[in-house]
């Protein structure tokens, strides 16, 4: 896919000048500057904690900078708040939506500022306003839609409507691809193609290298507060990216020993289940993962794969069917159940499942042992033990702000949350790992760390279930990849054979010799 | 030197930043701010009924504190709603909210009554009998709404409410009984056995002036030790918060959370139910007939609040309350309504539910100030 370019390098629509931010002892800006052409698309580059969410915020008036100059199209400004920053024509969306669930899109992007015909709100007028910017940037949003019946993808539109609607040239984008399947994210870049041939100025806060190459123009990479560069994107390979943030050579490729899969850990055989609203969503699925190899799980979201792993984690009861594990059938048993006999996993949702967010790291790294010895003895916890693995595990995982297991795993950040997660599923050293979607939300240098982790598993001869909706992971990790449409795994190709085009349509319900003529 | 003196009165303001910093996040900081506010809204309404609030508040203070024997009453009116506190306290560690220590706390008053009327026990042993009847019942109680919510779903504040009603019925059949009955007129029932009461020996009654001073707050003191151990020291107390803080991850974890709240709000039952068995084996002797609800088990609820469900932050929160309570009783005697601790109880309950209102200003007036 070529992109084209729609920015004018003759108007500077955004002037950042030496902009430094302290929260008391904490530089989180070290005199940053970042300059943004009208029509241009600018990725903000950097880890999670860099600094980036910070140096927008300010554009955006949520902080004021301690020192260093803000223009906006040429002329000096004090944003004061996101009230004066709005009025210049800049708009945030932020990462978590700000919606009211039972409204319509029209209403929520008409709240506070409700266009009234004698008192009464011109509801009219809005819902037209909204379809025609909705039709201009083809969004294809429907302005009678309650916002708790459309996907995601569309909620976020919404919310770039609703930034819109307020007359704003200038989009900032925090982290927008975070919770979008692939095929909503090639959308929004369209979307914001689309904006720029408008004139709008997109900024994009983003540590997906990915998206920058496919969308940005010109991307501004920030490292521990600190401005590193300002590069063209068509110039630099996304290897160059990386380094560039992390501040050291990144390995994308992991490192796998040959080694030739051994006896089937889990043998799952004709599985039926149901999801809440009663729909069958798995129709009889079968699925074998053996030692030393990694299994990815390729599908569309929605096809099955949260219910599959929802069974096997014992959150969820099946319908019908087998779970052999170790020789005995372990359909439906408990999470308890599955655990001692050899399933650990990394949940998809790490804040819901993965961690009590209010117990200490050092508490949460015992989630499944805190009854077993060492960590408690006649029903008595024994925290000198449990704070002393907790200490082990943050230095050999490099679990950072932990204070050595002391602190609330809730204050940590989403790559840290993620490893202790990792650490403790790890060392419970389980025959099979289930890892779903480990690095959403990731920055480079935590997802490296979270796939050679993985690797190290199947490295150490035990099985694992990968089920992610990032093609590129399942591709780069797995050993075999089984691709499951409809509740039904529809074809499998071995790891190094995958391209993206064959698992595509394979996930998209082709079979495998469909794509093959 | 003089660098050096510089030096030092830097760290030492630094460290009194850090202490204020750390105390605008601590509950007990709002709980104070909470308390101040009830008393000025409680002497705003006896200021716009016409009566002196200095006048009325040190009639309360000098109603607690001015004699030994006031502080004992003072004692005697909290052990009760210790005990509730800690039932309400360790519910709300679950994620459930007892509203129904009101009813556990009839029950179990009630189970005492008849175990302490109807066996005839040596002293030790009856004492112990009424108190298992008494445990036993505010189990059952608080077990069968556990039931209705985990296999039916049906949500507990209902079914909590509606068992609060049924004990309250229920009581007042079973006084009227034959058996239980007082003889002669009265609506209440008989006195319990002098074997099965708890005062303290004659003598210390004496020296404390007080034919009511009761082993009770020992009990309830020893209670709200044995929680504070089973949740922060317990596999049990670890399996109890992580599915009071996430249900999610302690089903992801393997924890059978059903199992948890059986034992958890059974449990919760039956601290009320001893609050029961307190209040009548060291206070009333008897069970009257009632017109309407006493208002223990709500009173709990305050308790907890207060000491935002800690449990040895229930033994104090318990006091204050049953100070008040006692205190309150005493204003009439200058002609102010007692219903103005009421009002101060419940102003101080709606300013620790709206603390984090505070808490905002404060950090916010903090940041602004460092801005600058």
């Amino acid at each position: 896919m070529k992109k084209t370019s729609h920015f004018d390098p003759n108007t500077v629509a955004v002037q950042m000048t030496d902009i430094v931010k302290k929260f008391g002892n904490f530089v989180a800006n070290d005199h940053i500057n970042l300059t943004v052409y009208k029509g241009e698309v600018h990725a903000i580059l950097g880890e999670n904690g860099a600094g980036k969410s910070t140096l927008m915020n300010i554009l955006y008036g949520l902080y004021k900078p301690t020192s260093g100059s803000i223009s906006i199209f040429g002329s000096p400004v004090h944003i004061e708040n996101p009230g004066h920053a709005i009025e210049l024509g800049i708009g945030m969306v932020h990462q978590h939506f700000m919606l009211v669930e039972p409204f319509t899109v029209t209403e929520n992007i008409i709240l506070g500022m409700e266009p009234t015909k004698a008192m009464v709100v011109d509801i009219k007028k809005a819902r037209r306003k909204v379809k025609e910017l909705s039709e201009r940037y083809g969004m294809h949003v429907d302005p009678d839609a309650k916002i708790e019946d459309i996907s995601v993808g569309m909620q976020q539109r919404v919310e770039i409507l609703k930034v819109l609607y307020r007359g704003a040239n200038i989009l900032i984008l925090d982290e927008p691809t975070a919770s979008l399947t692939p095929q909503e994210i090639e959308e929004l870049i369209n979307i914001i193609r689309n904006l720029t041939a408008d004139g709008k100025t997109v900024l994009l806060i983003t540590h997906k290298l990915k998206e920058i190459k496919a969308s940005a123009d010109r991307c501004t990479i920030i490292r521990q507060g600190k401005y590193i560069n300002t590069v063209d994107v068509e110039a630099v390979s996304e290897h160059d990216l990386a380094s560039m943030m992390v501040g050291r050579d990144v390995q994308f490729v992991v490192d796998k020993k040959p080694i030739e899969p051994g006896e089937v850990i889990i043998d799952i055989q004709d599985l039926h289940a149901k999801d809440y609203r009663g729909v069958e969503v798995l129709k009889g699925l079968n699925l074998k993962v053996r030692r030393g190899e990694i299994v990815g799980l390729a599908g569309v979201d929605g096809n099955g794969q949260t219910e599959l792993v929802e069974i096997l984690t014992g959150l969820r009861k099946g319908e019908s069917g087998k779970v052999i594990i170790g020789g005995k059938d372990l359909f439906n048993a408990d999470a308890h159940t599955l655990f001692d006999n050899g399933v650990s996993s990394i949940p998809a949702d790490r804040q819901k499942h993965g961690l009590v967010l209010e117990y200490s790291v050092a508490y949460n790294l015992v989630l499944q042992n805190y009854d077993k010895p060492p960590f408690s003895k006649h029903g008595i916890l024994k925290k000198d033990d449990i704070y002393k693995h907790a200490e082990e595990l943050v230095g050999k995982f490099d679990i950072r702000g932990a204070e050595g297991g002391t602190k609330e795993a809730g204050k940590l950040s989403g790559g840290n949350q993620q490893k202790v997660i990792i650490a403790r599923e790890v060392t419970n050293d389980k025959d099979l790992l289930i890892a779903v979607n480990p690095t959403r939300g990731l920055d480079v240098g935590a997802i490296e760390f979270v796939h050679r982790y993985i690797v190290e598993q199947r490295n150490k001869n035990k099985a694992v279930l990968l089920v992610s909706f990032e093609l590129d992971e399942i591709m780069s990790l797995s050993d075999r990849i089984e691709v499951i449409y409809n509740g039904n795994i529809v074809g499998s190709v071995p790891g190094y054979k995958a391209n993206e085009k064959v698992l595509g349509l394979m996930m998209a319900g082709g079979t495998k010799n469909e794509t093959e003529d | 030197m003089k660098q050096k003196i510089n030096h030092n009165s830097e760290t030492s303001q630094n460290i009194l930043k850090i202490k204020v910093q750390g105390l605008i996040y601590q509950n007990a900081l709002y709980t104070i701010i909470a308390i101040f506010f009830g008393f000025l809204v409680g002497g705003i309404f006896l200021w716009s009924a016409g009566f002196s609030p200095l006048e009325a508040y040190a009639k309360l203070f000098s109603s607690v504190f001015s004699r030994p024997k006031y502080l004992i009453w003072s004692v005697i009116y909290a052990t009760p709603l210790v005990f509730t506190g800690l039932s309400v306290a360790f519910s709300y560690k679950m994620g459930v909210f007892n509203i129904g220590a009101e009813g556990q706390f009839v029950v179990g008053s009630l189970a005492a009554l008849c175990v302490g009327i109807l066996v005839d026990a040596p002293p030790v042993l009856h004492v112990l009998l009424c108190m298992l009847a008494a445990i036993a019942a505010g189990m059952v109680w608080s077990f069968l709404v556990a039931v209705l919510r985990v296999r039916f779903g049906i949500n507990e504040v209902l079914s909590f409410i509606m068992f609060n009603w049924i004990a309250f019925y229920l009581s007042n059949y079973v006084i009227n009984t034959k058996t239980i009955h007082k003889v002669g007129g009265g609506e209440a029932s008989k006195d319990i056995r002098e074997s099965a009461r708890i005062l303290l020996p004659q003598s210390l009654q004496n020296i404390f002036q007080s034919n009511k001073a009761n082993y009770g707050i020992l009990l309830a003191i020893i209670a709200a030790v044995a929680i504070w151990f089973i949740l922060t020291k317990t596999t049990f107390g670890y399996r109890v918060q992580a599915v009071g803080l996430n249900p999610h991850a302690a089903k992801y974890g393997g924890i059978n959370s059903d199992k948890t709240m059986y034992i958890a709000m059974s449990l919760s039952g039956a601290l009320a139910a001893l609050g029961g068995a307190v209040q009548l084996m060291g206070n009333s002797m008897r069970i009257s007939q009632f017109a309407g609800q006493e208002g223990f088990g709500f009173q709990g609820i305050t308790v907890a609040l207060i000491a935002s469900s800690h449990p040895i932050g229930c033994i104090f929160s318990g006091l204050f309350y049953g100070a008040m309570k006692y205190g309150g009783s005493k204003l009439n005697l200058i002609d102010a309504p007692t219903e103005v601790v009421d009002i101060i109880m419940g102003t101080i309950v709606l300013f620790i539910a709206i603390s984090h209102v505070f808490r905002y200003l404060i950090t916010r007036r903090l940041k602004n100030k460092e801005e600058k």
